[in-house]
């Protein structure tokens, strides 16, 4: 399968640098996790992946391709972004929340019985299906954080991008979260994820692109990346990397060192 | 997907059957028996009664589905295609015909009307630029939609006759008075293309509800779809105050009273609009035409006086939903 990356990408918003230059590729069937500390151009750049923004310099390929080689719709169907916060402006049910997923592949009439298995699929695998028929504003927002990836998921995409799917869940699902990711990733697909936590980091990715000031620090397998001085250059703080008598490892972030 | 289908077969049978009812109402009852025979009223039906009918289904349908196409668009349960002044615009094209006196031609005031919303819908893309922005969107519109009311008002301050001035606020109140099969000849392809224009949005909308980024990331492209929804609304808003003068509410109203049956899925509501927003009109102008008053009740008072009381309850039910 194919390699999405930014070859040389900046971008600038208002005037500003916020991206760039910087290059860097994912592969598939891998989870990458997108650091840094705000401000360094991670929204930023899943947006210049999923095409919201086209960058200023550079450009975004997919397979050695640029992006802009491709029709919207190929890209829609290859590419799916969960966005950071999970707007929905109509109370509709779960499912035709869910269904809307297909759009990038339905036909111009009805549903096809390859859309329906895949949102029977991706609510299997967020175990959505029990509250189906439940509108959106009476989930929990576990619930609606699940029902936000079962969106993604049924569009079946070779890349899936998520921005801090993380935010306001409690520590179980982010849990859960972060292990439906790593199934997506398993399934073959690539999943690039914006995260915060670096715990959750270097136990979940397969790799990790460290970014500042919109520029790569450092990109590679988590132990090799998140070492205590690179935590404390990046982020300006003391960290403490260890492992709990289970074998999972963990990141403890105590003093600023700035 | 059944709930709505018989929604739409309901709301289909209802508009038929409302429609007959209006052929029969009027300062004259005509009982359906009295058709068949060669009574002489039957050219009150055909001339007069047939093509007003006829306009107040074809309007209906257009200010109903620009609501529901509107709303979708802009997330907001309160979007009226009013909203981005077209219809100012097209009003203030047939209150520039008053205002000169060319309204002995028939056929003049609906094209000064369609020339304002053409030149409106023009302004308004031109304003909005390449952007796809809904915020530069909704400014432009209430931007547009003040200057042409504030020149709507200079025009009447400045009429040269009471009676024009007469005429022109007579006019604005929106009515189907005496409208001919020449009115319908005029709306029926402007608001038939609108209406396409409209239906091919549906899909794309739902993919808004979940916010501008995830509807690009599917492949939304919110260029397209701005386009077609100023040329699909201008068409239809375009057409009606053309034809019928401005009546407001139906875009506001319809979208509201059919999502209980339908849900909120911004596609499912289009169809259901349409056939409400004509159902709505064809009864609202039959009542008028009914009520025994000295002249007749227009239109476009008749549904404000509705729509008041309307917002009044969605109101209360909001304040009750944020409590």
């Amino acid at each position: 399968m194919s390699v999405l990356a930014v070859e040389g990408i900046t971008l600038r918003l208002g005037g500003r640098r916020v991206l760039g230059p910087l290059s860097a590729a994912f592969a598939p069937g891998r989870v990458t996790a997108v650091l840094g500390p705000n401000g360094a151009g991670k929204s930023s750049l899943l947006a210049c992946l999923a095409g919201l923004h086209t960058p200023d310099e550079g450009q975004v390929q997919l397979g050695g391709q640029p992006r802009s080689t491709f029709a919207l719709r190929d890209l829609a169907r290859q590419i799916g972004l969960l966005p950071q916060g999970g707007d929905v402006h109509w109370d509709v049910d779960v499912a035709t929340l869910v269904a809307l997923g297909r759009y990038p592949h339905r036909a111009r009439w009805g549903e096809t019985e390859a859309d329906r298995q895949a949102v029977a699929r991706a609510m299997e695998a967020t175990d959505t299906a029990r509250f189906a028929s439940r509108t959106m504003t009476a989930l929990s927002g576990g619930e609606r954080a699940r029902v936000l990836m079962a969106r993604v998921l049924a569009g079946e995409p070779q890349w899936l991008l998520a921005d801090e799917p993380l935010a306001n869940l409690d520590p179980a699902h982010q849990l859960e979260t972060l292990a439906c990711l790593r199934d997506v990733a398993r399934g073959g697909a690539g999943v690039i994820v914006v995260l915060h936590d670096l715990g959750h980091a270097l136990r979940v990715a397969d790799e990790i692109l460290l970014l500042r000031d919109g520029e790569a620090i450092a990109q590679g397998v988590p132990d090799a990346v998140l070492t205590p001085e690179r935590i404390a250059a990046t982020y300006g703080v003391s960290a403490e990397i260890g492992t709990t008598p289970d074998g999972e490892r963990y990141i403890v972030t105590s003093s600023l060192v700035r | 997907m059944s709930r709505s289908l018989s929604l739409n077969l309901g709301l289909g049978v209802a508009l038929l059957a409302a429609m007959l009812l209006s052929l029969m109402a009027g300062k004259v009852w005509i009982p359906l028996d009295a058709w068949i025979a060669g009574d002489a009223r039957w050219p009150i039906i055909a001339e007069l009664r047939l093509p007003r009918t006829a306009l107040a289904a074809l309007v209906g349908a257009g200010l109903g589905l620009s609501g529901a196409a509107m709303q979708g668009y802009l997330r907001n349960p309160l979007a009226d295609p009013g909203l981005f002044g077209v219809s100012s615009g097209a009003a203030l094209g047939a209150v520039i015909s008053l205002y000169f006196g060319y309204a002995a031609a028939p056929w003049l005031l609906p094209t000064f009307a369609l020339a304002g919303a053409a030149i409106t819908m023009a302004l308004l893309a031109l304003l909005v630029g390449q952007s796809g922005s809904i915020i530069v969107f909704t400014l432009a519109g209430v931007i547009l939609s003040s200057v042409a009311g504030s020149m709507t008002a200079l025009a009447i301050s400045l009429a040269p006759t009471p009676f024009a001035t007469a005429q022109i606020v007579t006019w604005l109140m929106g009515a189907l008075t005496d409208r001919s099969w020449d009115d319908v000849r005029l709306a029926l392809p402007l608001l038939a293309l609108g209406c396409l224009l409209l239906a091919f949005t549906g899909r794309t909308l739902d993919a808004l509800t979940l916010g501008e980024p995830a509807a690009r990331s599917m492949g939304v492209d919110p260029r397209r779809l701005q386009l077609l929804i100023v040329i699909g609304v201008a068409l239809c808003v375009g057409a009606s105050v053309a034809t019928a003068g401005i009546i407001g509410f139906v875009g506001l109203i319809v979208p509201h009273l059919v999502r209980p049956f339908v849900g909120n899925r911004p596609s499912a509501v289009l169809l259901p609009s349409a056939l409400a927003g004509a159902l709505l009109l064809v009864l609202a102008d039959s009542l008028v035409r009914a009520i025994p008053t000295v002249s007749e009740l227009r239109l476009g008072i008749a549904m404000s006086m509705l729509g008041g009381p309307f917002f009044l309850v969605l109101l209360l039910r909001m304040r009750r939903r944020f409590a």
